[in-house]
């Protein structure tokens, strides 16, 4: 997976090889001090040349101050290729999940989202920075290393072929069980951190219920569990460190052994048996920091594989590649909505490609939400929809604008069906107002716009006014200018409908869907709007659902849900005489409101 | 050696959620020795431990050096004269010396571990204990996040520092120290180039450090605009999606991922530059060292013995300098992280100084109360009096609220001259405009805050005098964010009374009509429920609440807008069970939806903090008041 993203470095490719050509340079200017150092010793001391001696010393400052260069470049070009192929990984990400469908984005919660494009990409990022400073130094390091010990004495260099292996295959014991402890010790961490995560959300459950004592043992458990598996990990290491320095210390006094015997033999001098223990420790711990690159990709492969899982979603909702026969695209031009037989699951097709689902479950999932639903509505007309809490009113009005694609039937728009349209003209042409409500942070002006970018302030407030929202705008100081958001101005529930309204009346939709949106505004308010709908929107379609019959009472039709079926169509008059469900929605709401 | 030491480490701790070396902190307590000495009485509980550390420490230290040293006689008085037998003693010492190193540093590092892990495990018990008593003022003004980051960040800080950054800060002085002694007995002349070098690798860090603290600022400020847009713009995906907007959120993206990308590349470089020019300026040192050495042998004064060891201190004097600048930054951080901690565990906690308390009775032939162990279902308030003896009263749920006044912030005050009363039996309906203070009066009689002026009498006895843990279990609420835990749907429903069986907990369920939805969720009661039930529907949410409510069964219900994502079939059915369940106690309710508190014994209509009317729906219509201006849509609740 790792493999797969280097793809994104992309055009900061010149910056990962210039990298590499710097630490070369930069690995070689190093190594070649301790051999120099040898000379000066073995070969400007017993001569007594001190010209030698000034000219060789000489040449390492010259190196060390290159190498300062080498190595100064080598931060910017690294620094330059990590941060780049983060944003690349980001961009990919982004434009990839702008696609996107509903069924995708609730796959993938929004959480799990924001940490895949924020902390695994930066878990990304690390991995290459690391990688160009450190980890690719080692193999360099590791060569040119062997490269000038077997070229000072060759004999003495089989110490290494001995060593090394030693080494090698302690860290492998080490990084295999400590893969299982910090596995163990991160999960315990999460649920450490969830405890204390539920526990401040609900703290007035807490309180409420008096529960701090059960609270308190409930965060000792988890506390002391992760404590116990973070010492256990703490001690496979602290066991790790005296091995290795077991390892490299004991190799130093076999070379010193027979290195010593060498140089009194004549067959080696006393500088290259000083660079010789030099080399011989750099090559060991290059070769430990080489290992460091597994546990570094180990970990960088988790992140990677979350962002290839995103990048690799499959779209279910997207444009036919063709156009159908005839070449012309089809546009919505009156807004009349048919529904054939249209029977709808969540999650068929998205699931599918066989990883784990996030959510744990989804008791929407595997049921049909809606079955067998025919119905006609001609282009003008007012329709409401009415039914339980998950009777699936929601997911009926979705399959309009192709949030989700039925899973038998047709849903067909001016007698074509949705999923011959383009997407961006379909969607267009229909205005929807989610139950979530969501506003971005910015100006009410800016937040408007998303229904048309190009209205006219005139525009602008002929909407805020169909939808009862300029009044209560220009009660700011700051009118249509007031910020949103975290920075500005709270909004109650029902001001916030009532600009999505207004936002989704912008468009001049052909169909205009209202998803529960005035549940928090009052009755004599929303009595207003529906008014200026009627006068204002004529030729529009309206869909509105709504728990209140009191909003969808003088629709032309009214469609009653019951448990994914349709119960009932008809005006409010048929449905009393008639509906079961509806005479019983109606009358327990009837009771005691004067309409 | 101390590198392998120093990238082991971090390549190990990267898993620990920290950044590892590509974030630097830069961070400063205020006040650096209070927090000092409060973090020393934690690890005071690690006296023994602690002292063994130090040893150890000193022990490798001393063994690391003496190495290096060791190759001066090696050389000098074995080698060069080829004595194989002297060598294989000395060699045989070293090894030994060696060995007394990897245990020592053994024994240290599994200590530090120890103690590390076993302080924080107190630390964030202690915190957590803390948080738990609490008022709620506190949590209104502080984040979740906020909170949360105690004790990730800043515990992990505390930890970091506490586990590597204290041993390796002293490692290194004491490295720092010792090679700079043995560089001066072996050889004076020889480290004056070094002092040269070191005052140089000094300056430059400190001036690197000052411009990499600007940067690495600068970087976490875009940061934080960068993840606050990827937040918003995939919370708000199917908006974008259905307002074709996804070309418009990119190219905004793209602007912001950009400036990101140009910022950290620059925090990045500064942070890193300091590697390559501290590590080739010791090779500078080792290079003139060499040459001077090589000199000074020519003229006689030095020895190549000696010239090697001194090589081998050279080679390795800018390692404890770059440590030592980079633990004081971690020592710092974790300084600053203990001190948010310690704010944390200095803050007031909720008083309590209630000496009345719920207790089991039963009723005496004669017909008065008296207390008993066994669960009668019979409740009674046991109030010690001034003159040592007990009184009992029994527990009704008869709430009085007597000119009440309150507010969160001086000077705004939220309810005002607040009257009303309960009788048991009855259900009390609040409503008004978001703001107008309906919420707050429940706060008031479970004491999440305490009333400005005015009583508030509970049976009679004013809540203050009345343990709060002992009136909240009389009281069981429903709020207006349903909060559930990680855990089976039937363990939550249980939340609400500890000792309830299933089959209680069920029949909860069915009074709540959550029932019918639990069983069909996968595996039923048992299935787990996770991030506060992310996975089931508001309205699913809120019945397993109410179940929650009702399984405590207490004599006052308080329910607070419990049902807006419920349908109006289903609240009807819910109403009905909670009737019944309800009966002969006290109810208060809380609703938008006029239709919920329409059945209410009274109805409370509240502006601005004021009671303005009372009474039941029809008397309410009768007097043509707000009430009725509301249910006929004449006026917003807003």
């Amino acid at each position: 997976m790792v493999k797969r993203l280097f793809a994104y470095i992309g055009q900061y490719k010149k910056y990962v090889i210039s990298c590499i050509f710097l630490m070369t340079f930069d690995v070689l200017c190093e190594m070649m001090m301790p051999f120099l150092m040898a000379k000066i010793v073995d070969v400007g001391i017993p001569q007594k040349d001190i010209a030698f001696i000034a000219r060789v010393g000489g040449l390492m400052i010259v190196l060390a101050l290159a190498a300062i260069g080498f190595g100064v470049l080598n931060m910017r070009f690294s620094a330059n290729a990590s941060q780049g192929f983060a944003a690349n990984i980001r961009r990919a990400l982004f434009d990839k999940v702008q696609s996107f469908s509903f069924s995708n984005i609730d796959y993938f919660s929004t959480a799990s989202l924001v940490t895949r494009l924020t902390n695994d990409v930066t878990q990304m990022q690390v991995m290459l920075l690391m990688s160009l400073r450190i980890l690719l130094r080692a193999p360099l390091m590791l060569i040119t290393a062997c490269f000038f010990a077997m070229s000072i004495n060759l004999k003495l260099s089989g110490i290494i072929l001995i060593a090394m292996p030693v080494l090698v295959i302690s860290i492998y014991f080490v990084i295999r069980s400590a893969e299982h402890l910090f596995s163990t010790m991160q999960q315990r961490l999460d649920s450490l951190n969830n405890t204390v995560r539920e526990n401040l959300i609900a703290i007035r459950v807490v309180k409420a219920f008096v529960r701090e004592e059960y609270e308190k043992l409930k965060f000792k458990k988890v506390n002391d569990a992760f404590t116990k598996a973070a010492i256990n990990a703490g001690y496979l290491i602290s066991l790790a460190m005296p091995v290795i320095l077991f390892i490299l210390n004991f190799t130093t006094i076999a070379v010193i052994w027979f290195g010593g015997k060498m140089v009194s033999t004549g067959t080696m001098g006393t500088g290259e048996l000083i660079g010789f223990i030099s080399y011989v420790m750099q090559i060991l711990t290059s070769t430990m920091i080489f290992s460091m690159v597994f546990i570094l990709y180990a970990r960088a492969e988790a992140s990677a594989q979350r962002i290839v899982e995103v990048l690799d979603a499959k779209v279910d909702i997207a444009d036919k590649p063709a156009l159908p026969e005839g070449g012309i695209t089809p546009s919505v031009s009156s807004g009349k909505v048919e529904f054939r037989n249209v029977y709808f699951r969540y999650g068929n097709s998205v699931n599918s490609n066989g990883s784990a689902n996030n959510n744990g479950f989804n008791n929407k999932m595997g049921k049909d939400v809606l079955s067998d639903i025919t119905f006609n509505i001609e282009s003008g007309e007012i329709v409401g929809i009415i039914g339980g809490t998950g009777s699936g009113k929601t997911s009926l009005i979705s399959l309009i604008p192709r949030l989700y694609d039925v899973t038998a039937g047709q849903v067909l728009v001016d007698g074509t069906d949705v999923r011959d349209y383009n997407l961006k003209t379909l969607r267009d042409g229909i205005g929807i107002v989610l139950q979530t409500n969501v506003l971005f942070s910015g100006t009410i002006r800016e937040n408007l716009l998303w229904g048309n970018e190009n209205a006219a302030q005139e525009e602008i407030e002929e909407a805020a006014r169909n939808a009862q929202a300029h009044d209560f705008i220009m009660s700011f100081p700051d009118g249509y200018d007031t910020i949103l958001g975290q920075a500005g101005v709270n909004l109650s529930g029902g001001q916030k409908q009532r600009l999505c309204i207004a936002r989704a009346l912008l468009k001049k939709p052909y169909i205009l869907i209202l998803d529960d949106s005035t549940s928090s505004v009052d009755v004599a308010t929303e009595a207003k709007i529906m008014e200026s709908f009627n006068k204002n929107l004529k030729e529009s379609t309206i869909i509105i659902i709504s728990q209140r019959i009191s909003s969808i009472k003088e629709a032309d039709k009214i469609i009653v849900l019951d448990d994914g079926k349709i119960s009932g169509i008809g005006t409010h008059e048929m449905l009393y005489e008639s509906n079961t469900i509806y005479r019983e929605i109606y009358d327990t709401q009837q009771g005691g409101l004067i309409l | 050696m101390e590198e392998n030491k120093k990238v082991y480490g971090a390549g190990m701790r990267g898993g620990r959620g920290g950044g590892g070396r590509g974030v630097r902190s830069f961070e400063k307590p205020k006040n650096l020795w209070g927090t000092t000495a409060k973090t020393l009485k934690y690890l005071g509980k690690s006296k023994f431990l602690l002292i063994v550390v130090i040893i150890c420490l000193l022990l490798s230290t001393i063994t690391a050096l003496a190495g290096s040293y060791f190759l001066k006689p090696l050389i000098n008085n074995y080698i060069i004269p080829g004595d194989f037998k002297g060598l294989a003693v000395a060699l045989l010492i070293l090894g030994i010396i060696y060995m007394v190193g990897a245990g020592a540093a053994f024994l240290q590092s599994r200590f530090i571990v120890k103690v590390a892990q076993t302080t924080t495990n107190i630390i964030r018990r202690d915190l957590f204990d803390k948080l738990q008593g609490l008022e709620l003022r506190y949590f209104d003004s502080h984040t979740h996040g906020e909170l949360m980051s105690r004790f990730t960040n800043d515990v992990d800080n505390v930890q970091l520092m506490l586990e590597s950054s204290l041993t390796q800060l002293i490692s290194s002085v004491l490295t720092f120290i010792g090679t700079v002694t043995m560089m001066i007995i072996l050889s004076p002349i020889l480290f004056i180039i070094t002092a040269i070098v070191l005052v140089i690798m000094v300056f430059i860090s400190m001036k690197i450090a000052s411009k990499s603290r600007y940067y690495f600022k600068n970087q976490q400020e875009i940061l934080g605009e960068l993840n606050g847009y990827i937040e918003e713009s995939i919370s708000g995906l199917k908006e974008i999606k259905v307002f074709n907007h996804e070309e418009h959120a990119k190219k905004a993206f793209n602007g912001i991922n950009e400036k990101f990308r140009v910022t950290a590349a620059n925090a990045n470089f500064l942070a890193g530059v300091i590697m390559p020019i501290m590590g080739n300026l010791n090779n500078i040192c080792y290079a003139a060292t060499a040459v001077f050495g090589g000199i000074l042998i020519l003229m006689n004064r030095f020895d190549v013995g000696s010239l090697a060891a001194f090589l081998q201190y050279s080679r390795h004097i800018g390692q404890p300098i770059n440590q030592i600048t980079a633990q004081i930054n971690n020592i710092m951080a974790g300084m600053a992280g203990a001190e948010r901690i310690f704010e944390v565990m200095e803050q007031k906690p909720e008083v309590d100084n209630g000496n009345v308390t719920l207790v089991n009775a039963c009723r005496t032939p004669d017909g008065s109360l008296k207390e008993c162990e066994e669960r009668t279902g019979l409740w009674a308030w046991k109030h010690p009096q001034s003159d040592g003896t007990v009184t009992y009263t029994e527990l009704r749920g008869d709430v009085r609220f007597f000119d009440v006044n309150f507010e969160y912030e001086p000077g705004v005050p939220v309810l005002r001259n607040v009257s009303l009363y309960a009788k048991p039996g009855q259900k009390i309906a609040f409503v008004g405009s978001t703001g107008a203070g309906k919420t707050t009066i429940t706060n008031l009689i479970n004491r999440f805050y305490d009333v400005n002026e005015g009583r508030i009498l509970y049976d009679g006895i004013n809540i203050i005098e009345i343990k709060k843990a002992d009136l909240r279990s009389s009281l069981a609420m429903v709020l207006q964010d349903t909060h559930l835990f990680t855990g089976t749907v039937i363990d939550n429903i249980r939340y609400g009374r500890l000792d309830a069986t299933d089959e209680e907990c069920i029949n909860a369920a069915k009074i709540a009509r959550a029932d019918s939805f639990i069983t069909r969720l996968p595996r039923g009661y048992h299935t787990v429920i996770r991030g506060d039930g992310g996975n089931l529907s508001q309205g699913e949410r809120q019945l397993i609440a109410i179940a929650r409510a009702a399984v405590a069964s207490p004599p006052v219900m308080i329910l607070d807008e419990a049902t807006s994502s419920i349908d109006t079939h289903t609240e009807r059915l819910i109403e009905k069970g909670m009737d019944a369940l309800m009966a002969g106690r006290t109810v208060f309710v809380i609703a938008h939806r006029l239709s919920t508190v329409r059945n209410a014994n009274a109805i409370i209509v509240i502006e601005h903090g004021q009671i303005i009317e009372r009474g039941d729906h029809e008397e309410l219509l009768a007097l043509k008041g707000r009430y009725y201006q509301l249910c006929t849509g004449q006026i917003e609740l807003e």
